[in-house]
């Protein structure tokens, strides 16, 4: 695994990015699979390497909407790192996805046996969080909607 | 930015513009073509903005989204009456100009460095011309970033066109809302900006669209390593006279018709974050 510096493992000091890489390996994903469902044993996580991944959520009777996309050096799956460790979105592939495939349980492991490691996982993983939560509050406005059709809108 | 601003005549009195041509794009919003009937308005910049008046109705700031010649392209989103009236006008129906008016984007100070377009919904109407102008002018600039943020696939403007940007720039577009059949990004803007291709720290930043968002996406940039001072965005208030007299469009010690609407986030921060001025 190459240890990209921007997205997820940009936010690691070099030394736990290479700690992290330990556990990691490399996979493809076809386009169109289900990575992971809603509700499901979050066992592993990934951070995207190209192509991207759909989150959505599922829906009775239609179609799961998908509620955000995820890109190149992003990181794919926080749940595992949470009781009770089970997806809270369902994801999907976006074109052909090629990842770095973490073993959750491992680096919870490793998170648990090295404080100062674990800190900076944990921190990083926070940090990816606080900005999906900005992003959903962020919506909620219904940011570019016209003057009155929700609680946001604006012009150019 | 620089700050040319109105002189004279064009300043307070309407001059009669035809409309040549109008396109309905994005569900509530036309985009119309403007040519003088008699003499034409001194030139405007990417940024400035008209006074466009519906005879009858009354006239409403408008940014320029295409200059072209003598000729000027806007783009309106109907919200209310004036916005409403016109949106509704047909070729060859007559309004009246004022203009041009207020700070332009300052394009030619960004030479050299990797520009970053952030538009959100109909902002990327006074970005429009700042594209056009960093595509015809190959070599000026580093690369070219547009990130464009939408409610749903529907609303997104000129879709043609910015499909048509590629490969010259980078063109990422996200929306909120996505259909059936969407294939593109889900999500803010501000998401976008990792995936851009620029350099943070020289970079020049040129963001539109509504407030949280240009603050969401400011704060971004320079979380990112950006200048304020390299931070351009765009400001809205209620406008009437354009001129500097009436204090309509006051925000602290700016007059936005006057000092604005395009101010550095080093200006703006300061003054969005206040609750009340
Ligand atoms: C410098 C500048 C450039 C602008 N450029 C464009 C442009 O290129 N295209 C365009 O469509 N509009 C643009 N606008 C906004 C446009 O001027 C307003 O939408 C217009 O003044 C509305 O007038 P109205 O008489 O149709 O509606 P009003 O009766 O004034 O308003 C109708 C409703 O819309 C709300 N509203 C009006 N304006 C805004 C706004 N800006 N943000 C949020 N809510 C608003 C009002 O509060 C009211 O609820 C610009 C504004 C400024 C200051
Ligand atoms: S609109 Fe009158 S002072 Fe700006």
């Amino acid at each position: 695994m190459t240890t990209s510096q921007h997205g997820f493992l940009g936010a690691l000091p070099p030394a736990h990015r290479d700690r992290l890489a330990e556990f990691a390996h490399e996979v493809e994903i076809p386009a169109g699979a289900r990575i992971f469902e809603e509700g499901g044993a979050a066992d592993r996580f990934w951070i995207i390497r190209s192509g991207g991944a759909a989150l959505d959520v599922h829906v009775p009777g239609r179609p799961p909407p998908v509620v955000e996309t995820l890109g190149e050096g992003d990181l794919l799956g926080w749940s595992w790192l949470f009781e009770p460790y089970r997806w809270h979105l369902g994801a999907q592939a976006r074109g052909r996805l090629r990842a770095a495939e973490f073993d959750a349980g491992r680096v919870r492991t490793a998170c648990g046996q090295d404080p100062a490691f674990g800190l900076a996982v944990t921190g990083a993983v926070a940090a990816v969080i606080a900005r999906r939560l900005k992003a959903t509050r962020t919506r909620l406005l219904d940011l570019y909607a016209p003057p009155g059709a929700g609680a946001g809108g604006g012009d150019g | 930015m620089t700050a040319p601003g109105a002189v004279g005549r064009s300043a307070a009195l309407p001059v009669p513009y035809r409309v040549a041509a109008r396109a309905a794009g994005a569900p509530g919003t036309a985009t119309i073509v403007l040519e003088p009937v008699r003499s034409a308005l001194p030139p405007f910049t990417p940024g400035q903005f008209a006074m466009v008046y519906a005879f009858g109705v009354g006239d409403i700031p408008l940014s320029v989204s295409g200059i072209d010649g003598d000729r000027l392209t806007h783009t309106v989103r109907s919200v209310g009456p004036v916005s409403a009236a016109l949106h509704g006008l047909e070729a060859g129906a007559t309004v009246g100009v004022r203009g041009p008016f207020g700070t332009d984007w300052g394009l030619p100070a960004a030479a050299g460095r990797d520009l970053l377009v952030v538009a959100g919904g109909i902002g990327l109407a006074p970005l429009r011309p700042l594209v056009r102008a960093a595509l015809a002018a190959p070599g000026e600039y580093g690369r070219l970033n547009v990130l464009i943020g939408s409610r749903t696939p529907q609303d997104l403007l000129y879709a043609q066109e910015t499909r048509a940007w590629a490969p010259r720039a980078r063109v990422l577009v996200t929306v909120d809302r996505p259909d059936g059949r969407w294939r593109g990004e889900v999500g803010v803007v501000t998401a976008l900006l990792d995936r851009a291709g620029f350099d943070p720290g020289t970079a020049a930043a040129f963001v539109c669209g509504p407030e949280p968002m240009i603050r969401a996406t400011a704060a971004e940039l320079v979380r990112l390593g950006a200048d304020p001072g390299r931070i351009m965005v765009s400001l809205e208030r209620t406008m009437h006279c354009a001129t500097g007299h009436c204090g309509h469009c006051q925000l602290g010690p700016l007059l936005l018709c006057r000092d604005g609407p395009v101010v550095s986030w080093t200006t703006a921060e300061p003054l969005l974050l206040v609750r009340e001025l």
